[in-house]
């Protein structure tokens, strides 16, 4: 019988923690799939960040380094400065990179590090509960927004790769929404183009992943999945915004 | 012969450094460390390493703690106020069992306080300075040239006990210019075969400082305390000058030493005994020296540029075997010797007596 469908070398053989339906998962094995495609696993050195990916460690079967809470850019920079020929990248959420780590990323990308971001925005801080996050929509509920994210109140949604595109450091950014067939194809695809970049060693890139949060939305897998689609991407257009 | 060169105590650190085997050193501009980056961009680069001026103090220690991870050896500088940013990553890099080494040319406090020389820091450097139980490694120098030695040796320290060393002065100690003589120094590598370089023919390796399970954790921490108890064996270090004989025992480090070391032949010149126990690690703290001292019934005065920090260590060496007292400027403030004289003077007074003493004037050893 042929095998059409294994799990990558670069994963490691355990069951993820993640609540049923999220997406962290299907973009781990994707990171792993490119790192297996590109050959570079013994080359690869991991940073993750704090949040529910905060074990990514355990599921990657490369070095992994556990960063603190927004700085996995730093961490990231450090490691790549000092071993130019390892392929470094960070999985970062978007309390992680937006809020916390806003500094660390805006000066990565600025220096045009040679590292890949993944960067996994889904509009809330799902490790400590559901609460606001930087990328929460406006009108959005949350534990520390019940009422609904107000502009006026609790300021506007950041969009990254528009912010990081005015900067001359990144050669390459995305934004992708693995959240149908053809969205799992183009994240898949835009990983690989970001890791690919970064072995032409000319600059940064990330690759903005709108994920859904089942648990904290209140919704089932399949319907926060149509969350995603109906409500971040009106506001978080997909798209190569930088590629050169 | 060695080569002897003048030189500031900042830039000392850095040639220090180079010479103890740091090949990658991140930094944030702040007075009165500045020579230290500055000198850093120029030679860092010469001897095959990397210089980046980081964001932040939090982002340069962070670069600092990718750096110990890929197992080269690393390190940043900064003063008070950065410092405490640098507390973040400092806990991590404890926390995951990477050697590092910090250097803090101490100004005055809290807050943004002043660039003048203090050595209010005492606390943080001592006690850990971040969150969870893990303190530490702490060289204090006193001159240009324990600038350059204490610094090559941290990174062999760092590295034998997986765990950030720092090197702790104050503004006085890194701007002043002395003549020092260059060392030859070879740096002890231990294999690292813990370092996340990539899994090349080997399992992948985990920089980490998370343990879910409290167990796992206390095993890690319990691990981490067993290296501080053979620092405390093996690395204690201090220096007595005229303590044999003393009635009254200066306590000092970095530039209040200094000053004391004055102190002990201005008070012997007025007839009292008096020498200084300097300790050159902070942490681990000279104990077992105090109270040997102690035991013998010297009675201890305590100087610090703080309002009473290290004094509260001296005080748990003596445990009440004998007197001590403080004596300490703040804000940035040199105590100058004839201040610390008079207090020596009082203190011998309230003593029962003491009789002949050595007038002879000594040289530093
Ligand atoms: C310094 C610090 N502050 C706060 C926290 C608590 N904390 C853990 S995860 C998290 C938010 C993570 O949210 P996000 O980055 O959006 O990732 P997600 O969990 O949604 O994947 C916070 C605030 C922490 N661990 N460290
Ligand atoms: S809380 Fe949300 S982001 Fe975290 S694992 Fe569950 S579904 Fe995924």
């Amino acid at each position: 019988m042929q095998k059409v469908y294994e799990r990558p070398e670069s994963m490691a053989d355990v069951q993820m923690s993640y609540c049923p339906g999220c997406l962290h998962g299907t973009v781990h094995r994707m990171i792993a799939e490119v790192i297996d495609e590109l050959g570079v696993r013994e080359q690869v050195v991991g940073v993750c960040p704090v949040g529910c990916a905060v074990f990514m460690y355990e599921y990657m079967s490369c070095d992994m380094i556990e960063a603190a809470h927004g700085r996995a850019p730093a961490v990231a920079t450090g490691v790549k400065r000092v071993l130019p020929d390892s392929v470094v990248f960070t999985y970062q959420g978007d309390g992680d990179l937006a809020a916390i780590g806003t500094a660390e990323i805006i000066h990565a990308a600025a220096r045009g590090e040679r590292i890949t971001t993944i960067f996994i925005n889904n509009t809330t801080y799902g490790m400590t509960g559901g609460q606001m996050a930087p990328t929460t929509l406006l009108g959005q509920k949350s534990t520390t927004c019940p009422t609904g994210r107000e502009a006026m109140r609790e300021g506007f949604p950041i969009r990254v790769c528009e912010l990081l595109a005015t900067l001359d450091g990144p050669i390459y950014l995305a934004r992708v929404a693995p959240v149908n067939a053809a969205g799992l194809v183009k994240t898949k695809n835009a990983i690989k183009k970001a890791f690919q970049k970064q072995l032409e060693g000319r600059g940064f890139s990330l690759v903005e992943v709108l994920c859904n949060c089942p648990t904290q939305l209140k919704v089932s897998p399949i319907d926060s999945l149509k969350w995603v689609e109906e409500n971040m991407v009106p506001y978080y257009p997909l798209g190569e915004f930088v590629d050169r | 012969m060695a080569e002897r060169v003048l030189m500031k105590g900042n830039e000392a650190i850095v040639r220090g450094a180079i010479a103890g085997g740091c090949r990658a050193f991140f930094g944030y501009p702040i007075t009165p460390q500045n020579e230290i980056p500055e000198c850093m961009s120029r030679l860092m680069p010469k001897a095959g390493g990397v210089f980046l001026q980081a964001e932040s103090e939090l982002a340069a220690i962070s670069m600092v703690y990718g750096a110990a991870a890929a197992g080269v050896r690393t390190m940043t500088s900064s003063s008070s106020p950065g410092i405490s940013l640098k507390q973040e990553g400092i806990s991590y890099i404890a926390g995951a069992e990477l050697p590092c080494v910090i250097a803090n040319v101490q100004r005055g406090g809290p807050g943004l306080g002043n660039i003048a020389a203090a050595q209010s820091d005492y606390f943080q450097s001592t006690r850990g300075g971040g969150h969870g139980d893990y303190r530490t490694l702490v060289l204090a120098p006193w001159s240009v040239m324990e600038c350059y030695t204490l610094t090559a040796e941290a990174f062999d320290i760092a590295d034998e006990y997986r765990n950030p060393c720092l090197v702790l002065l104050d503004a006085v100690i890194g701007q002043m210019i002395e003549a020092i003589e260059i060392p030859d120094w070879k740096p002890k590598v231990p294999p690292k075969p813990w370092t996340t370089t990539g899994a090349k023919g080997r399992p992948a390796n985990v920089v980490n400082s998370l343990y879910i399970i409290p167990s796992d954790l206390e095993e890690v921490n319990n691990r981490i305390q067993a290296r501080y108890k053979h620092a405390a064996e093996h690395l204690t270090r201090a220096q007595s000058i005229r303590t044999e004989d003393a009635d009254v025992v200066l306590v000092a480090y970095g530039c209040s030493a200094r000053v004391c070391r004055s102190v002990v032949d201005m008070a012997r010149g007025e007839g009292i005994r008096a020498g200084l126990l300097r300790p050159i690690t902070l942490y681990p703290f000279p104990t077992r020296e105090i109270d040997a001292l102690a035991e013998r019934g010297k009675r201890f005065l305590v100087v610090e540029m703080s309002s009473g920090q290290m004094v509260e260590d001296v005080r748990l060496a003596v445990e009440g075997k004998s007197e001590v007292r403080f004596y300490g400027r703040t804000g940035g403030v040199v105590p100058a010797p004839a201040e610390i004289v008079e207090q020596v003077k009082a203190m011998a007074k309230a003593s029962s007596g003491s009789t002949t003493v050595n007038r002879q004037p000594t040289t530093v050893n």
